[in-house]
């Protein structure tokens, strides 16, 4: 569901009168102050839309995938009808829609979103949920594949926290591809927010629970993802929804080192360790974000101007860069490499590698036709001492005529620096003749650069462990 | 303590549900009516009472503990330890802390308490109360119940047991209340359940406790009275006319609530702010 529209209007005009009022008077808002309310009411859809609900189908869905449905209903005397697409259906791919309430609710006196819904087959609903207002998405909580079946069954999505949703838009949304291909029908009736009293036990979590570690440099920004809210329901079961950034309060135990702000971006602004955690609704978040920030980043040196027939260029800002398949391949079982082009630092993209034994870089699509070229350039720094039995193993691969790997075409070659050539915490600018691949003996299905820390004379132990990586390509 | 006045008072409303009303009730239930036909009488008169005002152990003139894992895990394949170390069971800011640990000891990969006035408390009739938090998750399994005091020389069933309040972790929105006896045991117990609408156990205090009597057993949670069992319930001889002391644990695992599993949060701990026995 990567094609949603999300038209950017905002509650700016709002908040711009919040805040004009809250400067001018520079007071302490009274005790006796009241807010204005929003209308409290539960209903979203009962028979019909309630209050001033509206239908807005994402753009690239089936626009008129929901129809109200008077003959199929769990109650009363209308329910909200589905009409997942097949694969190929002209009028839409995905059936998606939002369903907001423009003037806002207030939410917060309930605990839970509560529907039945019953398909036309077994499915899983790739997300159900609300909080999606086409703005700002802030209260957004989504129940990632919920399965359904043929009999009405009642659906609890419960509020992450209530005492944030005293105006809110989104009172519902969905978005449903076809099911192996196929198309069904799934029906949604009773759909209101409830005050249930059994939603309990409330365990939030950020980075999926996991306490993570990263390395770091200033400038380097970082979204903290993996943001749920698990509840206890009356039944037993646990329930786990994805939800917005907002909802959590995040902090950073050294905002010398490390700031984050309200969408849970992580900024590195000091050398030093930071802790990033989070609260929600005055429980602590399982998982930990730790910056481990080396301080200021050094730049690999910018690489020359050159016409473009006389660079191809994998990965660097300096150029333009060939289609690339991946920086990481992740080969199983052997491989025990982490990372990839995930670093952004002042707008330089850098590869950072950890626990590296064996990683590549694979461009098979297409493949790249190299004969041309006599040089390899890339910018290494390794990030740990260098040991006397160091070696970084830098490989290339081509795969011959056929342009994928095997087929017995291929040919590769390899360019080992023992730990003479290597040095610490600095860049290390590499400029490889081709020649010097040993075996390379074809280069025009170029598809793979390899680096290696590992190989029999290590007896198979990985000698270095952590390298960024920037400005690989082939000139002349 | 602040509970007890306004209590007593919600007891004094039951009580309007009096004997008079028996009669028309049971015709109502014989129509088909589900409520529960009440008899209950007036135990008012405070004769034991622990309110867990001092911090530290357990008041040891009242309180005995269960040690180790019993004979197959308690009669009941349950898998915690008991013990008698502060982190399993102590005394702070007014509650009576009973607390399940995760842990490796003593080849249980679980840890617990189980306290019991045997020998040091017990009574024939009455009303027995407590008011506790209780704990949730798969697997566990807190309970304030009664064993008939002669259960060395006369064993279970035949001693008689009456749970007044037991809970599966995984059905936290439900209690049940039960009596065992000579051939109306284990699977076969005299039981019955009580499921609040809109709240949960775990999640705030609720009463639990028996009005006990000659030839009855009310049970009660907080103000609603939900059953009473007679001896024209019990498919056996009627035990309960002799002396029984209290017992309070929190198993885990075990034939009735089946194994903790990976969601299974712990530590879990049961908080318990007061017994209380009437007469």
């Amino acid at each position: 569901m990567k094609n949603m529209r999300t038209n950017n209007f905002t509650l700016a005009i709002f908040l711009g009168f919040m805040l004009a009022v809250l400067s001018d008077c520079q007071r302490n808002l009274s005790d006796d102050v009241e807010f204005a309310k929003y209308p409290n009411t539960p209903g979203v859809f009962i028979d019909g839309f309630v209050g001033g609900l509206q239908y807005f189908p994402f753009a690239g869905s089936k626009l008129n995938a929901f129809t109200v449905d008077t003959e199929t209903r769990y109650a009363g005397t209308a329910s909200m009808r589905i009409d997942v697409p097949n694969v190929g259906d002209a009028s839409g791919a995905y059936a998606g829609a939002i369903f907001p309430d423009n003037g806002g609710r207030d939410l917060s006196d309930f605990d839970a979103l509560t529907f039945w819904a019953k398909a036309t087959q077994s499915g899983t609903i790739n997300e159900i949920g609300f909080g999606n207002d086409f703005g700002e998405n802030k209260h957004m909580v989504t129940l990632n594949n919920m399965r359904i079946n043929t009999t009405w069954t009642k659906y609890i999505i419960p509020l992450p926290d209530p005492s944030q949703l005293s105006f809110e838009k989104g009172l519902f949304y969905y978005a449903e591809g076809p099911e192996n291909g196929n198309g069904y029908t799934f029906w949604i009736d009773e759909l209101k927010f409830e005050k249930l009293g059994t939603v309990a036990q409330p365990r939030p979590a950020i980075l999926s629970g996991e306490d993570k570690t990263e390395t770091s440099f200033i400038g380097v920004n970082t979204s903290i993802g993996g943001l749920t809210q698990t509840f206890n329901l009356a039944s037993g079961q646990n329930l786990t929804v994805s939800v917005a950034p907002s909802y959590f309060t995040f902090t950073s135990s050294n905002v010398e080192v490390a700031r984050v702000n309200e969408q849970g971006v992580v900024s590195v602004v000091g050398a030093g360790t930071a802790k990033i955690t989070a609260i929600l609704g005055g429980v602590k978040a399982k998982g930990s974000l730790t910056i481990q920030s080396l301080g200021q980043f050094t730049k690999a040196p910018t690489p020359p101007a050159r016409n473009a027939a006389d660079v191809i260029s994998v990965f660097s800002n300096a150029y333009t860069n060939i289609p690339v398949d991946f920086y990481n391949g992740f080969f199983a079982p052997y491989q025990t490499t982490l990372g990839g082009a995930d670093l952004t630092i002042n707008g330089d993209n850098i590869i950072q590698y950890t626990q590296l034994n064996f990683v590549a870089t694979e461009f098979k699509n297409p493949t790249v036709n190299a004969s041309q070229m006599t040089h390899l350039h890339v910018d290494i720094q390794i990030r740990e001492a260098i040991d006397p039995s160091d070696f970084i193993t830098i490989q290339l691969g081509d795969f011959g005529t056929n342009g994928a790997f095997g087929g017995g075409d291929d040919k590769s070659g390899d360019y080992k620096i023992l730990s003479a050539g290597l040095s610490s915490n600095q860049w290390i600018s590499l400029d490889i003749p081709l020649a010097s691949f040993t075996g390379l003996t074809n280069r025009s299905n170029l598809a793979q650069i390899f680096f290696i820390s590992s190989d029999a004379t290590s007896n198979n132990t990985p000698t270095i462990s952590t390298i960024l990586v920037d400005n690989m390509y082939f000139y002349k | 303590m602040r509970m007890n006045k306004s209590y007593t008072s919600k007891i004094n409303r039951l009580i309007l549900v009096g004997s008079n009303l028996v009669l028309v009730m049971l015709s109502f239930s014989f129509l088909g009516c589900t409520d529960d036909a009440q008899k209950v009488v007036n135990l008012n008169t405070l004769v034991m009472q622990d309110e867990f005002d001092k911090q530290g152990a357990p008041n040891t003139a009242l309180w005995n503990y269960n040690i180790g894992n019993g004979q197959n895990g308690w009669g009941n394949s349950e898998l915690q330890y008991y013990t008698d170390r502060s982190k399993n069971a102590t005394v702070q800011n007014g509650y009576l802390i009973i607390s399940a640990l995760k842990e490796s000891y003593n080849g249980s990969a679980y840890t617990s308490a189980r306290l019991l006035t045997k020998g040091k408390f017990d009574q024939k009739y009455g009303r027995f109360e407590t008011r506790i938090k209780l704990p949730w998750g798969q697997g566990i399994w807190p309970a304030f119940w009664m064993l008939g005091a002669d259960i060395d020389t006369n064993p279970w069933p035949a001693a008689g047991e009456i749970d007044i309040m037991e809970l599966r972790g995984q059905n936290p929105t439900t209690i049940l209340g039960t009596v065992h006896g000579p051939g109306y045991s284990g699977g076969q117990s005299i039981s019955k359940s009580y499921t609040l609408k809109n709240g949960r156990f775990d999640t705030e205090f609720h009463v639990f406790g028996i009005e006990w009597g000659p030839e009855y057993v009310n049970f009660y949670v907080d103000n609603v009275l939900y059953n009473q069992i007679t001896p024209a319930d019990v498919t056996g001889e009627w035990v309960f006319n002799k002396p029984f002391f209290i017992l309070i644990n929190l198993a885990v695992g075990g034939n009735f609530v089946g194994s903790p599993n990976d969601e299974t949060v712990f530590p879990q701990t049961m908080l318990v702010d007061y017994v209380r026995v009437y007469k």
